[in-house]
This record gives C-alpha cells, structure tokens and sequence, in this order.
C-alpha cells in the first residue's frame, strides 16, 4: 500500500509537472517521469511485460520523439503569453467528463464480473502465444497500419526533387 | 574442490546472509549482490581504461602511461583522484537540475542492466522470465539521459552531440533489438538463465553455442557492430568527434560528473560485452568439456575482457564514419540482414535435424551478404574522394 502510494505520487506529480511547467523540454522530462512511474505501477501488479514494454517504447521512443518534435520545431523557449491556453476551463471540463465516465465504467465492470480471488499467473510466454495464435491477425493489421503511417511520414518529409514538376509541365 | 571454487561467491553470500536474524536476510542479501557488482565492474573499468591507453599506445607507436607505480598501473588511481577534486563548473546559462541529474541517470540505468546478467552458475542478482527484455528497457533509458546531458548544457556542440548520440543510438538500437530475438526465437525464452543453459551443452566435447550456428554467427556479427554504435565507440564515435564538436554530449562537463560519464561509458561497455557473451558465446559456459573444472565465472569475466579487447583493437584501427555513412549502413545493410537472418532462423526450426539446415541456410545468409553488401558498395561508385568546402 505504501508502495502504491509513492508510485501513485510520482505518477500524477510527473503528469501535473507536465502540464504545469513553463519551460517545454521540462515537461517532456516530467512526463517521462510520469510514464516511469505507471511502468513501476504495472510491475507491482506483476505484469512484467507491460512494464517492461513501456519502458521501452515509452520512455525509450516516445520520449525521444517529443523531444526531438520539441528541438526541432520551434525551439524551447517558452511563449511570453504563459503556458495557459485561454479555453482551460472548457478543457478541465471535457478531461473531468472523461474521467468521470471512465471511472464509472471501471467501478460497473468490477461488480459485473464474477470475482477472481487468486490474481492470475500471466507470463510472457503466454502473451506471446496469444499473439502469435488468436490474435494474429489485429496484430498484423497494426503492424500494416503503422507501417503505412511510416511511409506517409517519409513522403511527407521527402525533398521533392526539383526538375520533376518542370518536367511534367514540359509536356 | 572444483564444485566449491565454481559457488565460492554464492555460498559466501549465503555465509554472511547466516550471520544476520532471519527477517533481515532478503535484504541483507540484495545488499550483498549490490555491493558486489558496485565494487566489481567500477574496477574492471579502471583496469579497462589502463589497458585500453596501454593498447592503444602500442598500435600508434607509443609507449603510452608508464609513470605512476610499477608499468603505471596506478594511472587510473591517479586519474580518479584528479576528478574528484578538480573544481566542478557549471555554465551560468546551463539548465541547473537537468544538468545535475543527466550523469547520475546515466550511471544508475547502466548498472541496473547488471541485475539480469547471469555471471556464473547461479550467480544472477535477479532471475527474471523477461530478463532481456529488461535489459533493453534499460539499455533504452540510457538515451535520455544522454539528451538530457547535451540540452541542459545550452551550448551549441553540445546539443549537436546529444543529437546525433540519440539519432545513432535509436537507429543501432533496432538491429541490436532483432539480433536478440534470434537467440530468442531458437532458445524460446527472454530468461538470460535459459539461454545460457541452453547453450551449455557439448558434442564431442565442442560446445553448442550459438555463434558456432549459421544465423548465430550472422547474428553475432550484426550485434557486435551494433553493439559498437550503440555504446557510441569508434568507429561510430561521431557523437563525441572531437575534431568537429569538441567533446559532444559532455563538453560542458567537468570533474566527477565528467568522471561519471566515462565510468557510465565503459560500463555500459563491459554491460554490453557481457549481454553478447550469454546470447552468443554460451555465457558462463567453458569453451570445451574437458575446461569444465575452472570455475564458471571466470569463463564470463575472461569472455568479457575479450570482447573488450576487440573494441579497443577496433578503436585503434578504423577512421570515423560520416553521418551519412553511419545511417546509410543502420538502415540499408545491417537491418535488412538482420530481417533476413530473422526468416533463416524460421527455416533452421522447420528444416528439421540434419546436414540439409545447415547447407541451406549458409547459402542463404551468404547469397543475402553478397547481394546486400557487394551491391550496394557498387552502387556507391567509389572513387577518389572530392571536397566541396576544404579545398
């Protein structure tokens, strides 16, 4: 429980961080503090694969990604308007909604389903087989979404190549 | 005798664990384990770097450190002292916390890759079912870290070190990934342990490593380069090239922070070394049967200390890569041979016993490097090399 209570701290003290500070290079970092803290979170339910893997893409890429996206757009300073945009309260509203039915959603689904008193063994091996066997095939269709997603990426960012319009208008 | 010498460390532990009331033995334990791999690898690093300034004095035709002690083997002694108390400055624009932090999360994650690695016979910290895959998870924060370092500094070079050891690291990072899911894919386990058992076994008296295997030998090859890049040293050690950005990512550091990046360095050197050494050269395991009497842990340490003459010997002989030519060879020859040693090791499952496996995915893997290497050198028309700014 007091373990709970430290990750549970770190969690929403790396999100609120995140939101809150001024500087755009320290929320990335706050929010990787937060995504450690949910991995911490996962390995104390004993789902090591889950924990594992969100470190891995979480704090490994994800994090490197908004970094990157930070320092390469337009630069880390902050904007001399403040880092509140003039429309939070309609957001606080829609993220409190969200929660809101959310929460309601979990506390229904623990009463609908029958209770389980031995915390389920699952290990890696097993996740992979039900990869691998049953859901074969959502995953291959991840793995073709994100595949094109990467592509259109590479198109987007792709110099065009100069003489190729003249070209066509040649003709 | 040979059984006692081979648990000498285990039951020392369990002989200090003895000493203390039952309820404080678990912790007592862990505490023992730590200390352990604290006090172990910090000193193979200073025998390292002694080794490598010795090493590399000789293949430039030096004499290299010979002044402090006996052969100057108190030089790193000497060089610790020096870094701990020359002055630490931080730049007055440096970002304060960020800066402070950046070497102390680099060290912590390089250790915490430790805790999986098998280094004898029962002698892993932790003995976990997804080991590898916490080994990477590791290995992945390192690169933060590294960001952290060039951004907080607010200095231009090393911002640009920072950059390019993050963009290098990622892209070497997916080879190094698909080059353990081999080992994975033929032991079917991420257990260290397993992978290792796996491989300690003989015919003949040879042993069954999986470097002795067509695709494990590929594999190796593959994982030894990215290995390389991925601990940013030469020949892939733009990020630090000191001839375009003075020193990179840790310019802007000085003193024991300094000193926590190099020991961070080699660390995760030797970390690494180890982790190719239990998925490709059997672990702990001796090299032939009849070796079976030395203690295992020295089988590890001596694989480890190999390995890290092969970077130094790499280090002393190659000249630095462009950046183009680093990604242009992440992504163009190393993936896609690793994409096909990945399908080679498919096959190796369902071909079944025989010579026919081992004829049929040599050929393979041989036909894939000649294709994807020999092309694609000719396709670069090498030639006398034209300079465009420094003529």
């Amino acid at each position: 429980m007091i373990v709970f209570a430290i990750l549970a701290a770190l969690t929403v003290a790396g999100s609120l961080a995140a939101v809150l500070l001024r500087n755009t290079v320290h929320c990335a970092l706050a929010l990787t503090g937060a995504f450690i803290g949910l991995a911490l979170l996962f390995l104390r339910l004993d789902a090591q694969f889950a924990g594992f893997a969100q470190i891995l893409v979480y704090v490994g890429a994800v994090a490197i990604l908004v970094v990157f996206a930070i320092l390469l757009t337009r630069g880390s300073e902050t904007p001399a308007t403040g880092v509140f945009s003039r429309t939070w309260f309609a957001g606080l509203v829609v993220a409190a909604g969200v929660f809101a039915v959310l929460a309601w959603t979990v506390l229904h689904s623990a009463v609908a389903l029958p209770h389980e008193f031995a915390a389920p063994q699952v290990s890696v091996a097993q996740i992979g087989n039900a990869l691998m066997g049953r859901y074969v095939l959502p995953l291959e269709i991840v793995a073709v979404l994100l595949t094109a997603a990467m592509i259109g990426a590479v198109i987007v960012a792709m110099h065009e190549k100069p003489g190729k319009y003249e070209k066509k208008e040649a003709n | 005798m040979t059984n006692t010498l081979d648990q000498i460390f285990v039951l020392l532990k369990h002989w200090i664990m003895g000493l203390f009331p039952v309820g404080l033995q678990p912790i007592v334990g862990i505490v023992l384990s730590v200390v352990a791999i604290l006090a172990v690898f910090p000193g193979l690093f200073a025998f390292s770097v002694l080794m490598e300034r010795k090493g590399l004095g000789r293949m430039q035709n030096r004499i290299g450190p010979n002044r402090v002690g006996p052969f100057g083997i108190l030089q790193p002694v000497a060089d610790g002292i020096k870094a701990l108390i020359k002055e630490d400055v931080v730049p007055y624009n440096a970002d304060h916390i960020v800066h402070f932090f950046a070497p102390i999360v680099l060290v912590v994650v390089v250790f915490m890759g430790y805790a999986v690695l098998p280094m004898g016979r029962n002698m892993t910290f932790v003995p976990m079912d997804a080991g590898l895959l916490f080994y990477f998870a590791m290995g992945a924060s390192a690169e933060l870290s590294v960001f952290m370092a060039g951004w907080s500094s607010r200095n231009k070079y090393s911002l640009l070190g920072a950059m390019r050891a993050v963009a290098q690291m990622i892209s070497y990072e997916i080879p190094l990934l698909m080059t353990s899911v081999i080992i994975v894919m033929m032991t079917g386990s991420l257990s260290l342990d397993k992978i290792v058992e796996a491989q300690n076994h003989y015919t003949w008296g040879l042993p069954h490593w999986y470097v002795f295997t067509p695709m494990g030998f590929a594999a190796f090859v593959m994982f030894a380069i990215a290995a390389t890049a991925e601990t940013n040293r030469s020949p892939f050690d733009l990020p630090e090239g000191e001839s375009e950005i003075v020193a990179g990512y840790f310019t802007e550091y000085s003193g024991f922070k300094f000193a926590e990046f190099f020991l961070g360095e080699y660390v995760a050197m030797l970390s690494i070394s180890g982790l190719g050494a239990t998925l490709f050269l059997g672990g702990w395991s001796a090299p032939l049967e009849a070796l079976n009497f030395i203690p295992s842990w020295i089988w590890f340490f001596a694989k480890i200390m190999l390995a890290i003459c092969g970077f130094i010997w790499l280090r002393g002989t190659f000249p630095r890569l462009r950046q183009d030519q680093l990604m242009n060879f992440a992504w163009k020859f190393v993936l896609p041979m690793t994409l096909i040693d990945l399908v080679v090791t498919g096959l190796w499952r369902f071909l079944g016993e025989g010579w026919l496996r081992w004829a049929v995915c040599s050929a393979i893997l041989l036909a894939a490097y000649l294709i994807t290497a020999r092309m694609g050198m000719r396709s670069k028309k090498l030639g006398p090399r034209s300079y465009r700014y420094a003529e």
